[in-house]
């Protein structure tokens, strides 16, 4: 069953320079495998398009049933140099609860 | 057990939130966050133009209105409101309460000794982008190395009432009052790193509390008077995040999870001057109402450099916007970024950027954002930025003509002409620990 990341995650997004993170935590213990498998850094960077210009990395904290993402050079240059309204990605993290992944 | 609680996560944050937590319940350390990246270089240029400035300027009143309360219950605070000019700011607190001991961290602020750590061969490289120092020396505005828990620890030691630092980390705030009372020791790395991580929690204010969660937002108690957070820390190293009871706002395991998450890099290798903390050895249970309890960190040993935080200049930049009405907003929005491109192009302007964003369309998220056919209204915002400041502010003239000259059924130009501000752009580095010796100055 495809379902939105939302159904199943919440998450918390900032950056640091013309990265942005986002930290996506599991709403129930049993959900966390669920994002493993579905939340990949290759579906997130695809996810964002243009948007994010460089590499997605993925940490695992199976401790907090969280994943944290880094989005390289995601911020139009970031900080001040940036021109975009969202220049500290405080937004990805909600745009990422979107995406659709399948829960079975 | 000790109880410390951060009462500003930014410069700008609310100003009502530390006197509440002065007077909502009780407290031992009051923390206050001032300092954000970009904000050493807004202080440093304030500084340039009156040298009796360059520090958190909401601070000194804040502890002249809280100084009767502060004595009277025995709350020492800790604020690295002192920015590049902690010395100033010290003045102005004993000015503000007369009978406060105030203690400085001097050492951080190493603007002055560049061209001497260049001379060494300290390359000083981004530690994004590797590039030399060299390349933006003359736009430097300031420089500072960030300093951990033991400078401040030191001045508590002293029997001050308010510590004032310079660019100290925002988790060495919190970690300081366990370091000063608990008596810990710089190898003590599982501690250290637990007090880093009760900082990182609390050193945004209310996003652990409640603020921007999305859990439930909708039913988070009473936001207005939402609570600023409690740590409650023991000489273990475990501690309970909380706040005020009659505070508004929730603290459980969700709140205070996205904050953890918050602004994170490697999990397991969460660097500052103090230690690495390792945010995969967290162990959270909710403990009771609005209490969430924190066990088993590990820590490992402080890396043998410190980051320094450099800030320059480099260009200008103008942002400017026009709203579109229905019908057709979002084809007339467009229409109007293509004439204004066209118009700079024709008068020969070049710029190392434009970026143009429709708000209501896709401005926050780009082709996420799911389609809007016929919005109601369209919000065209036009950014440029580039090395000339006239360039720039040639294009600042380019929006308004468009409402009598352009696409039909533009308006919200009221605030006029958009403002040509300077990119003040941030540079991070590394330097051996060794070059920073921190001193601490008690004045009363």
């Amino acid at each position: 069953m495809k379902v939105p990341l939302a159904a199943i995650a919440h998450t918390r997004s900032g950056d640091k320079g013309d990265t942005s993170n986002i930290g996506v935590i599991a709403l129930k213990p049993e959900h966390y495998p669920v994002i493993l498998r579905e939340v990949t850094p290759e579906r997130v960077k695809a996810y964002f398009g243009d948007l994010v210009k460089g590499e997605v990395e993925r940490f695992e904290l199976p401790n907090l049933g969280a994943i944290n993402l880094l989005l390289h050079e995601a911020l139009g240059g970031g900080g001040t140099v940036s021109l975009r309204v969202d220049a500290q990605g405080k937004t990805y993290g909600a745009a990422l609860l979107r995406m659709e992944i399948e829960l079975g | 057990m000790i109880r410390i609680a951060n009462g500003q996560g930014f410069w700008g944050d609310w100003l009502e939130a530390p006197v509440r937590l002065v007077d909502e319940g009780s407290i031992d350390f009051l923390v206050l966050d001032y300092l954000a990246e970009v904000t050493m270089s807004i202080l440093q240029k304030q500084k340039e133009e009156d040298p009796a400035l360059g520090y958190a300027r909401d601070f000194p009143p804040l502890i002249g209105r809280l100084a009767a309360r502060l004595k009277e219950r025995n709350i020492k605070v800790i604020a690295n409101a002192g920015g590049v000019n902690p010395a100033a700011c010290a003045r102005a607190v004993l000015k503000a309460a007369p009978g406060l001991k105030v203690a400085v961290v001097h050492g951080d602020d190493v603007f002055s000794r560049l061209d001497t750590f260049l001379a060494k061969g300290y390359e000083l490289r981004d530690m994004d982008t590797a590039q030399p120092i060299t390349t933006i020396r003359p736009q430097i505005l300031s420089a500072n190395a960030y300093i951990g828990a033991f400078p401040l620890a030191e001045a508590l030691d002293s029997g001050a009432d308010v510590v004032i630092a310079g660019r100290s980390t925002d988790t060495a705030l919190t970690l300081a009052p366990m370091v000063h009372k608990f008596g810990w020791k710089a190898d003590d790395w599982d501690k250290l790193a637990a007090g880093t991580i009760a900082g990182h929690i609390i050193e945004c204010g209310a996003q652990c509390t409640g603020g921007n969660c999305q859990v439930e937002w909708e039913n988070i108690p009473d936001m207005a008077n939402i609570g600023y957070p409690i740590i409650e820390a023991e000489p273990d190293g475990t501690f309970t995040v909380t706040k005020h009871e009659v505070a508004g706002g929730r603290v459980n395991s969700d709140t205070v999870k996205e904050q953890l998450l918050y602004e994170l890099g490697d999990p397991k290798r969460y660097l500052t001057p103090d230690c690495s903390a390792d945010f995969t050895s967290i162990h959270l249970e909710d403990s009771g109402p609005n209490r969430v309890r924190v066990s088993g960190i590990k820590g490992g040993p402080r890396p043998p450099t410190l980051k320094l935080s450099i800030s320059y200049t480099n260009g200008w930049k103008a942002m400017g916007t026009l709203v579109y009405s229905w019908p057709q907003a979002l084809p007339k929005a467009r229409a109007a970024d293509r004439i204004v491109r066209q118009r700079l192009e024709t008068l020969g302007l070049h710029y190392d950027e434009i970026y143009t964003e429709f708000f209501g369309v896709n401005a926050c998220n780009g082709q996420v954002a799911p389609p809007n056919a016929d919005p109601p209204e369209v919000q065209l915002r036009i950014g440029v930025r580039g090395q000339d400041r006239k360039t720039v502010d040639r294009f600042t003239r380019e929006l308004i003509p468009l409402v009598l000259n352009g696409p039909p059924g533009a308006t919200g130009f009221g605030e006029g002409r958009p403002p040509v501000r300077e990119i003040v752009a941030y540079w991070s580095a590394l330097l051996p620990r060794e070059e920073i010796q921190t001193t601490v100055e008690v004045i009363s």
